[in-house]
């Protein structure tokens, strides 16, 4: 019983920062239909950057809480500053082409943000471990729980609902899902299609970013943080049915529960775990849980 | 066909003979460049049917693994046959999932075969028994009952990974050129029509997968015997991108653009890595990127716009 509730626990944790990772790779996708490899660098680059932020604000002798704010404001400053020029500079040119062409696009930007992050931050790893002591552990049943899995858990929701209340009962979410439903006509129904692009854009890198922020606390901070995180998401998104928050939220859950099942009961299969579950998903819902089936064309 | 051949031919001698004059990091970067140019070559056979596999790395792992292990464990030495094997075991690895993908197009296609290499992987990385992460490192071969000795063992490795490259090269041709090859690219324009004038989709794209096991086999059994090692990365995602990254750079149209995109990815990495240490991934990156932006088609669509041109 009580491997049960921690397998669940652990689960429900992991599941919750992969969500918030996934989602912002479902709505890059949705919107601008690439699956972007570099999602997985954008989530170190926001990892490296909460460590700067986290140790500027300790630097300049800010109370403890406020790194709560630095790993914030990191994901926040990947978001604006590399997010539009990447969109800008690089997809731009590219928009239109086969969908695995695009993937390919996205793998060469991997690979240059790979080195680029080495030459900026360096090969030693960083580790931020203040806002992680700041929950401290917490007692629920008599079992006890790990407070910053439990924030986390908190923040994945807020993320969630947010991106659906946003999309569904805002003028501004209506007009992306205009786009994300057919980009043509809402050009020509007046929406101004590259701003929706860049704005999309920015927000799914954001949320890379945050992930990758949130998680530089329980991890070293080190060159190749991303390389995993990237396939994984892909698992994600492709169970629950690429473009979709709601497949994002249960693709999460699956792979989270899949791997902590494996973690606890059988090791060896940890590394393996995420995929075998996406391949049975897959053989039963070859588009995800949540993707409408295609027309096709004659 | 006789066409092929008869160049195959030609392209062989002169690789026969220029490999006595070339230095040996020559030779060893061509071998190489071969060996890893067979997967590619097996994903340019996909490509034409419309559909990248981003895990081929699962058919180069397995058929380097196979040689690697029928060497060390059963001491099986002859280079030909342990070639012959690895495309052997990648056929057998690969052979039971093709039905199954043979239902899926495009990202579908390719992520569900990048999460069985990543299977592989996660297999490879945790059994003890072959190395770990760290995997093992593999006799010399033989070739035909013949050790060569130091000096020539460079020179007996390259003749037989081009030998056996340029002749899967001119089946690949052949294939291509055939009628069941013809049907792949009817396939990537409309695969319903095809449906509908009677051919069958699933079997074409299936059997094209086993076919690209076989070649991804050999180039992972050529790989390992070139390297004298191996370990879990031949499996990992990243490799099975370099692989992609050379077939979406020669294009569909030409065989030998696979061959010559695989020496410039080579040539590429092996300069940057020696120039420019840290920064090496940066420089294949935006040599990608170059790529795809300004050769959209492939090398191949270069060599077939020269072809044209000439009188």
């Amino acid at each position: 019983m009580n491997t049960a509730i921690t397998i669940l626990a652990d689960g429900v944790a992991y599941a919750s920062w992969l969500f918030i990772v996934a989602l912002g790779l479902t709505l890059v996708f949705g919107v601008l239909k690439i699956l972007n490899v570099a999602h997985g660098s954008f989530y170190a680059v926001g990892a490296y950057a909460a460590a700067t932020f986290v140790a500027w604000f300790a630097a300049w002798g800010f109370a403890p809480w406020l790194s709560l704010v630095a790993l914030l404001l990191g994901s926040v400053a990947v978001a604006a500053l590399l997010a539009p020029l990447t969109e800008r500079g690089l997809l731009r040119v590219f928009y239109g082409r086969d969908e695995v062409l695009l993937v390919l696009v996205t793998y060469a930007l991997f690979l240059v943000l790979e080195d680029v992050m080495k030459l900026v931050w360096g090969v030693n790893p960083y580790f931020v471990t203040a806002p992680y002591a700041l929950f401290g552990n917490v007692q629920i049943g008599g079992q006890s729980y790990v407070g910053y899995d439990l924030a986390l858990v908190v923040v994945a929701i807020v993320c969630g609902l947010g991106v659906w209340w946003g999309l569904n009962r805002t003028r501004t979410g209506k007009v992306v899902l205009a786009v994300i439903h057919s980009a043509e006509i809402a050009a020509s129904m007046g929406v101004n299609v590259g701003r929706v692009y860049t704005f999309a854009f920015m927000f799914g890198i954001f949320l890379a970013a945050l992930g990758g922020a949130l998680t530089a606390p329980m991890i070293s901070v080190q060159p190749g943080v991303g390389v995993a995180v990237v396939i994984v998401s892909f698992a994600v998104v492709i169970i629950g049915g690429l473009g979709s928050i709601e497949g994002a939220a249960i693709g999460a859950l699956i792979v989270g529960l899949a791997r902590s099942l494996a973690v606890h009961t059988w090791p060896p299969a940890e590394l393996f775990s995420i995929y075998v579950a996406m391949a049975v998903v897959l053989i039963f819902r070859p588009e995800g849980l949540f993707q409408r089936v295609k027309t096709r064309r004659i | 066909m006789r066409r092929a051949a008869a160049l195959g031919l030609m392209v062989l001698a002169a690789l026969l003979a220029g490999g006595l004059l070339a230095p040996k990091w020559l030779l060893f970067l061509i071998a190489m460049s071969a060996a890893n140019g067979l997967v590619s070559l097996g994903i340019v056979l996909m490509m034409r049917g419309g559909v990248v596999s981003f895990g081929q790395g699962l058919v180069f792992a397995g058929g380097g693994y196979a040689a690697a292990l029928l060497s060390n464990k059963l001491g099986v030495s002859d280079a030909l046959l342990l070639a012959g094997a690895g495309g052997a075991a990648a056929v057998l690895l690969a052979a039971p999932f093709a039905p199954l993908l043979a239902r899926y197009r495009g990202i579908f296609f390719a992520m569900l075969t990048l999460a069985l290499s990543m299977v592989l992987y996660g297999v490879l990385m945790k059994s003890e028994g072959l190395g770990g992460s760290d995997g093992f490192n593999m006799r010399r071969p033989t070739l035909l009952g013949f050790s060569p000795s130091d000096a020539w063992s460079g020179y007996a490795l390259y003749a037989l990974v081009v030998t056996i490259a340029v002749a899967l090269a001119v089946a690949a041709r052949v294939y291509f050129d055939s009628a069941r090859g013809l049907v792949a690219l009817a396939i990537r324009e409309n695969e319903l029509r095809v449906e509908y004038l009677g051919a069958s989709v699933r079997r074409v794209m299936a059997l094209d997968f086993v076919f690209a096991a076989f070649l991804g086999g050999v180039g992972g059994a050529l790989a390992v015997m070139a390297l004298g090692h191996i370990e879990p990365q031949f499996s990992y995602w990243t490799t099975s991108g370099e692989f992609v990254f050379v077939s979406i750079l020669a294009g569909h149209h030409s065989v030998a653009a696979v061959f010559a995109a695989s020496l410039v990815l080579e040539l590429v990495r092996s300069f940057s890595s020696a120039y420019f240490p840290n920064t090496w991934q940066l420089a294949l990156g935006l040599f990608l990127l170059i790529v795809i932006r300004f050769l959209p088609q492939g090398l191949g669509s270069l060599f077939a716009k020269l072809a044209s041109r000439a009188p």
